[in-house]
């Protein structure tokens, strides 16, 4: 039981790295990047393949599932900005695209990692930590070293103009700045991030496979809402920019919490997806539906109540 | 400083909705002009200053700006010679920023953005210094977001942000016309007090006459994609409501006329 809590915490880090990435685009930029899914199998499937194939020392691994993601945002950034297409769409052009493209890297639907080290596992030789803690140490420092350079970068000059853009397009315009260069940025560091969280868990879990970023993007705003539910809770109501990007990762520790424990009282593993849409969907809903209730319970019928 | 040549717009050419916007605008202004333009609804004015913003391409015709041809540069790229204030309040501001974050936002319109911190400690004094001109107790609030502000701080906000740098041209769109009247008083106050202190060269749209006739150097009057009138100096303080009645109802009279024939 206890070992099954400490592997939910540790998906739960490791995941939550996308989720930041999710993060970006969903609340930053007001896009839901459908890439996602296929870019988070990309940084998962190149990653195995450089170190089961090509012996490559499994951090540089890291470094390419980033590198992949990066360019996966791009092509999802160019087909939105150069080329207009709706954000949803061209999103979903890339990740079904990507499907094939991992196909090709890995040469069939998925690769084991099973002989080969992993950082987790290289961690957990040398300090004799289990599989889990070493893996949620490793999650932890990364993710928190990832909040610190996200913090440092929307605060940037180039950063307020990648939130800017999110918040009023005719403004950033209107004040020099080409919100296609924002847009396309902004893509490629949120699948970055995602394509460097594919290489982790694939590492973490010790197999590629090409279906392993399905319904990601659902995981990230399951994880998105639910950090901002516990978020709101607390005294600072996550006005910080910060406290929001931390959030993001709590959340998503905690939405595999959940599932470790609707798991443990026997759901059907097949059936997480459908609960993560549901709770996406109500929390996407229920303010709607809140605001419209107090619109109609202001009105009075003879004028001022 | 801003030459306007031959300007035309045809809004969805060869379709039912074909709309003349611009029918061919000559315009000159002098560095230090504050023009004010007013005309029905579709006369063209908005069309006028978003051509010049370049929010689309002109169909034909010359826009040069400070010795600059600008006719075919991209919105962001004429962004650097502009500061522009809109109608609608949401537009000028970014509201889930803060009022510090906005203003260094637009203190670099025109620069290139690097890795450099958004904001300085030096830049928030003088923001500070900044907004206490406006008489708005912002000055006290630099962190607060600007969606807690109302329509009119936001306009004096954008105002403000329009000409932090100081702008080679200022575009006021009908920037008064979605705010109340004693706000909207506010609002053109100060825009008289800092256009005036920077001797800006602006373009004011309006639709109140009697603004039109009190602010500025000049007024020109628009009916029709085309500058139907044009008046400055000595000529334009000793002009009445009456007269520009006169000559809307002269340029309205020629619709009527056209729209008889076409019914007759």
């Amino acid at each position: 039981m206890l070992l099954a809590f400490q592997g939910a915490v540790a998906q739960g880090v490791l995941w939550g790295i996308m989720v930041l990435g999710v993060y970006i685009t969903f609340r930053l930029l007001d896009i839901a990047d459908l890439t996602v899914d296929g870019s988070f199998a990309l940084g998962g499937c190149t990653c195995a393949v450089l170190i089961v194939e090509h012996g490559v020392n499994p951090w540089l691994g890291l470094l390419a599932g980033l590198c992949v993601g990066v360019l996966a945002g791009g092509v999802t950034g160019l087909l939105h900005t150069v080329f207009d297409i709706p954000a949803i769409l061209a999103g979903i052009l890339t990740q079904i695209g990507l499907w094939s493209i991992n196909l090709r890297i890995m040469g069939k639907a998925n690769i084991p990692l099973l002989k080969n080290p992993n950082i987790f596992s290289d961690l957990g030789k040398a300090s004799g930590l289990t599989q889990n803690i070493a893996t949620i140490v490793i999650g932890s420092l990364v993710a928190a070293a990832l909040v610190a350079l996200l913090y440092w970068f929307f605060g940037t000059e180039i950063g307020s103009a990648l939130r800017a853009t999110g918040n009023n397009e005719d403004m950033v315009r209107a004040l020099g700045v080409d919100i296609r260069m924002t847009k396309l940025l902004a893509l490629m560091v949120s699948n970055g991030l995602v394509g460097l969280s594919g290489a982790l868990v694939c590492q973490s879990q010790k197999y590629a496979d090409v279906g392993m970023g399905t319904g990601a993007i659902i995981v990230g705003l399951a994880a998105i809402v639910i950090g901002e539910v516990l978020g709101r809770t607390l005294p600072g109501k996550l006005r910080s920019f910060s406290s929001r990007l931390i959030a993001a990762v709590v959340g998503s520790i905690v939405y595999f919490l959940i599932r470790a424990i609707v798991l443990q009282l026997g759901l059907d593993p097949n059936d997480m997806k459908l609960l993560s849409a549901i709770i996406v969907a109500l929390a996407l809903s229920v303010p709607v539906v809140w605001s419209r209730y107090q619109l109609k319970r202001a009105y009075s019928k003879g004028g001022v109540a | 400083m801003l030459t306007l040549t031959g300007v035309r717009k045809t809004f969805n050419p060869g379709t039912v909705n074909e709309k003349v916007a611009l029918a061919g605008i000559d315009l000159h202004l002098e560095r230090g002009d504050f023009v004010t333009v007013i005309g029905g609804n579709g006369a063209g004015k908005s069309t006028m200053l978003n051509s010049i913003a370049g929010v689309f391409p002109i169909d034909s015709g010359t826009i040069l700006l400070g010795g600059n041809d600008i006719s075919r540069l991209p919105e962001h790229a004429r962004a650097r010679y502009l500061g522009r204030v809109f109608q609608d309040p949401m537009r000028g501001t970014a509201a889930d920023m803060q009022i510090d974050e906005n203003l260094a936002f637009a203190a670099r319109r025109g620069k290139s953005r690097t890795l450099r911190w958004g904001i300085s400690k030096a830049e928030r004094e003088e923001y500070t210094e900044e907004l206490a001109k406006l008489g708005l107790g912002l000055e006290t609030r630099l962190s607060d977001k600007v969606g807690l502000l109302s329509g009119g701080q936001r306009q004096a906000l954008t105002l403000l942000m329009a000409t932090l740098q100081r702008p080679d041209l200022l575009l006021l769109d009908e920037h008064t016309a979605a705010l109340d009247p004693k706000t909207a008083a506010k609002v053109l106050e100060l825009t008289e007090q800092i256009v005036g202190e920077e001797n800006l060269t602006t373009l004011m749209v309006t639709h109140n006459m009697h603004d039109a006739i009190r602010l500025g150097n000049r007024l020109i009057m628009m009916s029709d994609g085309k500058i139907i009138y044009d008046v400055r100096g000595e000529e334009k303080s000793r002009l009445h409501r009456a007269d520009l009645m006169a000559k809307f109802e002269e340029a309205a009279g020629e619709e009527l006329a056209n729209d008889r024939m076409l019914l007759g």
